[in-house]
């Protein structure tokens, strides 16, 4: 918050040469041509109670890229990944999302550009039925109705949840539930998909259709999971935190591979 | 409607219930399903029972208990089943429309009569969490039960150490709801809530709506009129 306008020249000087291939087709020249990328620069956070959950985080995601993010529970998984839509906001560092410092004037782009699903189904779904969930976002967004149902439809095909419109969510079953609550940022055509625990709690069937899912994705991901075996099949890069900082950031191959280093953070290979 | 019908219209109930009895046939839920399901609301006419005892009208009875002097009136007993029959016919009318009418469509249709979008909201969220508190609640309730010695109905001790242990299950009950409503709050952040609720304009009331809403009132009025005036009472 405090340090928004003073690093813009900042975020430029990192981006990467190749992000303009990425970049979505229509936003050059705008901030939108970064679209998909995250930056985290000397991110630190502290909650109210004075607990330090984050210590002087950096990271960059670039479009597309499937991140897992490992790590024991405290570890600031969360709260990372609460700060890359400015529900939580660094007390010191920048966050910079599809070339936006997060700050308030730039909230509303940034919340359109970040889905971030909770892990708890219950939590993300609030309303009576599958489609005014998923038209929350788009809704709120602005968009005019026609474009409302058309982004739910899609939004629900992408996750095999077509005819589930008008079902009531608590009498579904959680995978069908986690898969609404996937569809439920993916209406609001985000760049950027953040998961907390996606896998958690499903059953084989379910977790199957999950990592298709999750393979299927062109967004750029940044998923917590303890599920190590999700992590080896889905993700090319994995990042480990532990006590609020980064610890290893590098191809997962070789980070499940680290005996010492998983041991060191409590995981486990797959 | 019902609750506005004169005092000993009997034949006026009997005929609502007679339609009762068609639309709950007719919206296949058996003719006498309504009938028998808002017997539970029973109970609660007997917060009318004193009036048997408190109008001194037309007395038919004295009861003499001991100090107590009681007397029947046959007013305060039409009265009595007056209230009797129009509460249990309300509920029914009540449950026709909860069983026929999908709930989010009653929100919609709270919402297009201009009940305050907060209220509403309200609706709308407790509906949606009543049965994931009621789920978090019975999940309390069975490690309750899977920790407390003993077998059968009111294990585990005495009236007063179940009433302890009921309390401080309504109280973590009531933080957990807290802690999951600012986790709700959080969801509907990440998704760009700022403080008003959106709807789409989908459902609007029509020129139909409003013809089918006029019927009514006037069949209502109508009715109301006939048994006033032209009915036979008890």
């Amino acid at each position: 918050m405090t340090t928004i306008d003073t690093d813009h020249a900042h975020v430029h000087a990192h981006m990467h040469p190749e992000v303009g291939e990425h970049a979505h087709p229509h936003d050059h020249g705008d901030p939108g041509a970064a679209r998909g990328t995250v930056e985290m620069t000397h991110v630190h956070f502290r909650y109210p109670d004075g607990f330090e959950a984050l210590g002087g985080v950096d990271l960059r995601l670039d479009p597309g890229e499937k991140v897992a993010l490992v790590g024991p529970n405290g570890a600031g998984k969360s709260t990372l990944m609460l700060q890359i839509n400015g529900t939580l906001q660094p007390s010191h560092g920048t966050v910079t999302v599809v070339g936006l410092p997060v700050g308030k004037t730039t909230i509303r782009r940034v919340r359109s550009e970040v889905g971030l699903v909770f892990q708890d189904p219950d939590d993300q779904l609030f309303s009576p039925t599958v489609f005014d969930d998923v038209a929350f976002g788009p809704l709120h967004m602005g968009l005019p109705d026609a474009e409302v149902h058309r982004r739910v439809e899609q939004a629900l095909a992408a996750v095999g949840m077509r005819g589930f419109e008008h079902r009531l969510p608590h009498r579904m079953s959680l995978g069908q539930r986690k898969r609404v609550a996937l569809a439920t940022v993916l209406s609001m055509d985000p760049s950027i998909l953040v998961f907390d625990e996606p896998s958690a709690g499903l059953d084989p069937r379910g977790r199957r259709e999950l990592i298709g899912l999750l393979q299927g994705l062109t967004q750029t991901l940044l998923v917590s999971t303890h599920d190590m075996r999700l992590v080896a099949e889905v993700f090319p890069r994995t990042i480990v935190m532990d006590g609020g900082v980064i610890v290893a950031d590098g191809a997962t191959a070789q980070l499940l591979a680290d005996q010492r280093l998983l041991e060191a953070h409590g995981l486990e290979a797959p | 409607m019902i609750s506005l019908l004169p005092v000993g219209s009997a034949v006026a109930f009997i005929f609502a219930w007679l339609v009762l009895i068609a639309c709950s046939a007719t919206a296949g839920l058996g003719p006498f399903r309504l009938s028998r399901a808002a017997v539970v609301a029973l109970p609660f006419t007997l917060a009318a029972l004193p009036l048997i005892f408190t109008v001194h009208e037309q007395v038919i009875a004295d009861l003499v208990l001991g100090p107590v002097h009681l007397t029947i009136s046959s007013e305060g007993l039409r009265r009595f089943l007056t209230i009797t029959a129009g509460s249990w016919l309300s509920v029914q009318i009540a449950l026709l429309l909860a069983f026929t009418t999908p709930f989010h469509d009653l929100v919609d249709a709270l919402r297009e009569l201009h009940l305050p979008r907060i209220l509403v909201s309200i609706i709308s969220f407790m509906y949606r969490y009543i049965a994931v508190l009621g789920d978090e609640a019975s999940r309390m309730l069975r490690a309750r039960d899977a920790r407390s010695a003993g077998a059968g109905r009111g294990t585990g001790g005495s009236l007063r150490w179940r009433a302890t242990v009921t309390g401080r299950m309504v109280g973590s009950l009531f933080l957990r709801s807290y802690e999951r409503s600012e986790r709700i709050y959080a969801a509907m952040q990440a998704r760009g809530f700022e403080g008003e609720f959106r709807h789409l304009g989908a459902r609007r009331v029509g020129r139909s709506d409003l013809f089918a809403l006029t019927v009514m009132l006037a069949t209502f009025v109508l009715y109301e009129v006939l048994a006033f005036l032209w009915l036979p009472r008890l």
